[in-house]
């Protein structure tokens, strides 16, 4: 079970992030489930500046940008 | 029905209902209101939206792509230059912040990990104020003076802010341990004069295309640039079009989808550039939406900016025209109000805007409608400076997530200082205005 982590307190960019993440997970037949954290402290205290950020099992993949889905498919397997 | 979720939803229709069933239909100032809002829907779609908003927008979205944030970050680290933050920190909302929701998280972050309370709160004060977009229309519909004067203003005052925050809570600042960011490492895709030419040849395009008519009678260098300035709209984008097949991979035949049907129209019809102008734009996004790579990205962020925008923007727009009425109309608030309130250039006129402005809320640019407004019924500009310094950085909904990560004594003293920094610099920029 993976954990996928979006961050961002509910920007366009921060949304777009979600679905396309949502897609890619799904595309590629993983099993995950993807927590939205909006609050801004807490997307402080887990280490992102810009949003949206990215976490998957804890680690933090990439801040301040909105990969398409195909690249996502790869940071997240 | 579920009250705890729907009351909301049903106090709104209630209210609506009641509004429009005691509407004052007949009256004349109430149909004559609706007419200058339309009016001024007309004049913001006509002069406003093709040659300043959509290339601005293109701008906006060029630099979320094209410019490294990471590069900046790096100056408001934790072990960044404590002179130097300052002075980032109060300029680079423009490059940070294109949209004014990015600003929060970054503030969060500049003030938990990165440079302290004194950065973050200049940040936080000249972000929203000095983001492209917002300097752009400001200068294009209040005027160059009040454009520049915002953005000048921001800088400078955020520093102050930025330092007498810093001075008020020296002592909790030494003692806080700061946690470490994780800052991503900048990525050098191309060398920084190709970018740099880029931006200037889309700020052209837009310059340019914008350029005013120096008035009747006046001759010399303004009234030549104003008959060539489509000539010179032209050149640019011809530059820009030559920089996007040089360093930005876009093919030939693209190149030429986007650039032919724009110079035919421009040669068939030179009395309306207008057609022109907008198959250019049609153009250049036929051929980068579908990129895989930046060009596709650059399209996608205009876009997201325009459509999360322009819907508040024109919402903004009506709302003004309602209330205030287009420039020399007048809508339902009588113009003596606004007068009293904050015609001239006394203290009390600018700590009113001042307050008023760290209290509501503006969505992005809808500022500017409101202001313009405002200034068309007797507002003075000091004033208006101070209501355009105030506004955007603060509002009553922002006010308590800065709360939420500063504490509120600390909020208490940021809402004092900018209600203050703007009172003054609105009393000094009236006093320069006459």
């Amino acid at each position: 079970m993976k954990k996928i982590q979006v961050l961002g307190p509910g920007c366009p960019r921060c949304t777009q992030l979600a679905a396309a993440v949502d897609l890619a997970a799904r595309q590629l037949g993983l099993e995950y489930e993807v927590e939205k954290v909006t609050d801004i402290s807490e997307i402080v205290n887990l280490g992102v500046m810009m949003t949206p950020g990215l976490i998957v099992d804890g680690e933090l993949k990439f801040q301040g940008k909105c990969p398409s889905v195909d690249e996502l498919k790869t940071i997240i397997a | 029905m579920n009250w705890r979720r729907d009351w909301w939803p049903l106090a709104l229709i209630a209210a609506v209902f009641l509004g429009f069933y005691f509407l004052p239909v007949a009256s004349p100032l109430v149909t004559s209101s609706i007419g200058e809002a339309l009016a001024l829907a007309q004049w913001y779609a006509r002069e406003h939206v093709l040659t300043c908003l959509v290339p601005a927008f293109f701008i906006a979205g060029a630099i979320a792509v094209f410019v490294s944030k990471a590069s900046v970050m790096r100056y408001l680290g934790a072990g960044a230059n404590k002179v130097l933050a300052y002075g980032v920190a109060s300029v680079s909302g423009s490059i940070l912040a294109v949209c004014s929701c990015t600003v929060l998280p970054l503030f969060a972050g500049i003030y938990r990990m990165g440079a302290g309370l004194g950065p973050a709160s200049a940040f936080l004060y000249s972000g929203p104020a000095i983001n492209v977009l917002a300097i752009i229309l400001t200068a294009r519909v209040l005027g160059v003076q009040l454009g520049v004067a915002r953005a000048v203003g921001a800088v400078l005052f955020s520093i102050v802010i930025g330092l007498a925050m810093h001075f008020i809570f020296r002592r909790e600042e030494e003692a806080k341990a700061s946690a470490q960011a994780s800052l991503p490492v900048p990525e050098a895709v191309r060398p920084l004069w190709q970018t740099a030419l880029y931006f200037a040849a889309m700020i052209a395009i837009l310059v340019f295309a914008n350029w005013g008519s120096p008035g009747v009678g006046s001759g010399g260098f303004w009234q030549l640039m104003y008959e060539t300035k489509w000539w010179l709209t032209a050149a640019a984008a011809l530059a820009l079009t030559a920089m996007l097949m040089g360093w930005f991979g876009l093919r030939w035949y693209k190149a030429v989808v986007a650039v032919v049907p724009a110079a035919i129209l421009a040669l068939l019809w030179p009395q309306y550039p207008a057609l022109a102008f907008s198959a250019a734009v049609l153009g250049l996004s036929v051929v980068i939406a579908p990129d895989k790579s930046e060009l596709g990205e650059w399209f996608s962020e205009s876009w997201g900016l325009a459509r999360q925008i322009m819907p508040l923007l024109f919402a903004g727009v009506l709302v003004a025209g309602l209330l205030l009425g287009q420039p020399g109309g007048r809508g339902l608030i009588p113009p003596e109000w606004i007068s009293a309130a904050v015609g001239g250039n006394g203290f009390g006129a600018n700590l009113f805007a001042a307050v008023a402005g760290a209290l509501m809320y503006f969505a992005t640019l809808t500022e500017v409608p409101i202001l313009e407004g405002l200034l068309a019924n007797g507002m003075g500009q000091g004033p208006a400076l101070a209501l355009l310094l105030a506004g955007p950085a603060l509002s009553l909904p922002n006010m308590l997530v800065i709360a939420g990560v500063m504490g509120w004594k600390k909020t208490g003293v940021f809402v004092a200082l900018v209600v203050v920094m703007a009172t003054i610099s609105g009393i000094i920029f009236g006093s320069f205005m006459g």
